[in-house]
């Protein structure tokens, strides 16, 4: 078997919370490891709106999502914490005294004296619409995402949806496609200004077609797609395809860690606001994925969880020693860190 | 106090407590109405707070049905838009809300 690896804290959640809590539990001396099911640190910040202004960071006047996680990523380099992306979290066992043991879905195994359970949103995927037919079509010929444009060449593709993703692979999949129609509720698009510009050039030369509509149904035979149904004012109508692109955005659904048996309140974690641990002891749920009396899901509410996480953690981790109240300014183990 | 009832897609009716101030998605929040999912706590930026107001209140109460330009964009996000379709977390909570109904689309994401 495969050497497991070892840390004092596990942090599940490489989001702004996540990242912050490797910084908090460094400056207490506790080393971490974070795990992520994406493949980059940032969690909501850089998949949802990594070019949007935040502003109320204190004292960061106005910062990018994406620039936020890299400040955040920089903060915790000197506690050199390890990252486990493209991870998925997936079961918990142990106890405090014995220590835990996180699984993941790829077999990887990670044990720790302590869990902080940082995963926000939950896992972040494309929202799909509640389309009896979907999952015989989904992957075959109707699809959330594009991994391989050359696949739709020569095809009848639908895109739909009105923000940058639908927009963006319109423009892009129209010129080698048999046609391409944009199906979408409104006259009004949310995505960019000057994408919404090429996409009326492109119906005005009829490069591509635009048609107002709600999608209603699939049809087609083993996965093969004939025809997307759409709605518009009472209207029925078809429009013949072999491929079908739907852009709903992204959402998050807690997933397993809904059965780690720790106390919910629906699809978040319930924690005490002292030392924002779970009803297991030794389980910390920080940032987004917690709730408790007055809770806002804001980032700086994140940071403050963090920070009181950590002077309980240090306390499991290092059971026996005295733990001293230190501000960073004077932080001896910061210090040592930063001269390296 | 004012009432507010959110009817599931299998027709069970989920009545509420509301306080005035407060929005439609936070009174479902607060009772764990199912199919409310609020993912982004109320701030207008994940559209899995839809609801469809009934009928006879978009006559009742004036501007119940007004969506904002962001809520509007939001929209877009959730399935099944209708005339009626609001984002819960829009919507305040007021005294002649009591009674209030809306309908709990049959997913969210
Ligand atoms: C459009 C938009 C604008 C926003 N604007 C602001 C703002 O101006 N100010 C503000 O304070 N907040 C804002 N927020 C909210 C803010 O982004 C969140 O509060 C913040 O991202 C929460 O951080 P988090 O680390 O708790 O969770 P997340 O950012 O959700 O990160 C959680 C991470 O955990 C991972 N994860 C989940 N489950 C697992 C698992 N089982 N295994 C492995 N990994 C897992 C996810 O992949 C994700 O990377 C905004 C949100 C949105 C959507
Ligand atoms: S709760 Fe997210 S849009 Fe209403």
């Amino acid at each position: 078997m495969a050497a497991r690896p070892d840390s004092e804290a596990l942090i599940v959640g490489a989001g702004p919370v996540g990242l912050f809590s490797v910084f908090e539990l460094g400056m207490a001396g506790v080393a971490a490891r974070v795990a992520d099911i994406l493949p980059r640190a940032g969690g909501q910040c850089v998949e949802l709106y990594p070019d949007k202004p935040i502003y109320d960071i204190p004292a960061i006047p106005e910062i990018s999502g994406g620039a936020l996680a890299e400040r955040l990523l920089a903060q915790a380099a000197p506690f050199d914490p390890q990252f486990h992306f493209n991870e998925a979290a997936q079961t918990l066992s142990g106890d405090v005294e014995n220590g835990f043991v996180v699984g993941f879905a790829s077999g990887l195994e990670v044990a720790a004296k302590v869990v902080v359970v940082a995963a926000g949103g939950g896992l972040i995927a494309p929202k799909k619409p509640p389309l009896k037919e979907l999952p015989a079509f989904e992957d075959k010929s109707v699809f959330f995402a594009v991994r391989d444009p050359e696949l739709f060449n020569g095809q009848r593709i639908v895109v739909v949806g009105g923000g940058d993703s639908a927009l963006d692979w319109a423009i892009e999949l129209a010129p080698q496609a048999a046609s391409l129609t944009l199906l979408h509720r409104r006259e009004e698009f949310r995505a960019a200004a000057a994408s919404v510009a090429k996409m009326r050039a492109m119906v005005e030369a009829g490069a591509m077609d635009f048609r107002l509509g709600q999608i209603r149904g699939l049809k087609g035979e083993n996965g093969r797609l004939d025809a997307v149904v759409a709605a518009h004012g009472g209207e029925t109508f078809e429009i013949a395809a072999d491929a079908c692109l739907m852009f709903f955005g992204l959402a998050g659904r807690i997933g397993p860690i809904a059965d780690w048996g720790l106390k919910m309140k629906g699809p978040l974690i319930e924690v005490d606001t002292a030392a924002f641990e779970t009803s297991r002891p030794g389980v910390f749920a920080i940032g987004d994925v917690c709730t408790y009396p007055g809770k806002l899901k804001l980032i700086l509410s994140g940071f403050h969880e963090a920070a009181l996480m950590a002077r309980k953690a240090v306390r499991y981790v290092r059971p026996g020693e005295h733990h001293r109240f230190e501000h960073s300014t004077s932080s001896a183990i910061l210090h040592e860190k930063l001269r390296r | 106090m004012v009432k507010i009832i959110f009817i599931d897609p299998q027709e069970v009716r989920h009545e509420v407590e509301a306080e005035e101030g407060m929005t439609v998605m936070e009174a479902a929040v607060q009772h764990m109405v199912p199919g409310i999912d609020a993912d982004c706590g109320g701030a207008c930026a994940c559209a899995t707070c839809h609801v469809y107001v009934a009928p006879e209140w978009a006559e009742k109460i004036a501007g119940i049905l007004e969506r904002s330009e962001t809520e509007e964009d939001m929209l877009d996000f959730a399935f099944d838009v209708r005339e009626n379709s609001r984002l819960s977390c829009q919507i305040k909570v007021e005294a002649a809300m009591d009674g209030l109904t809306v309908r709990v689309p049959e997913q969210q994401g």
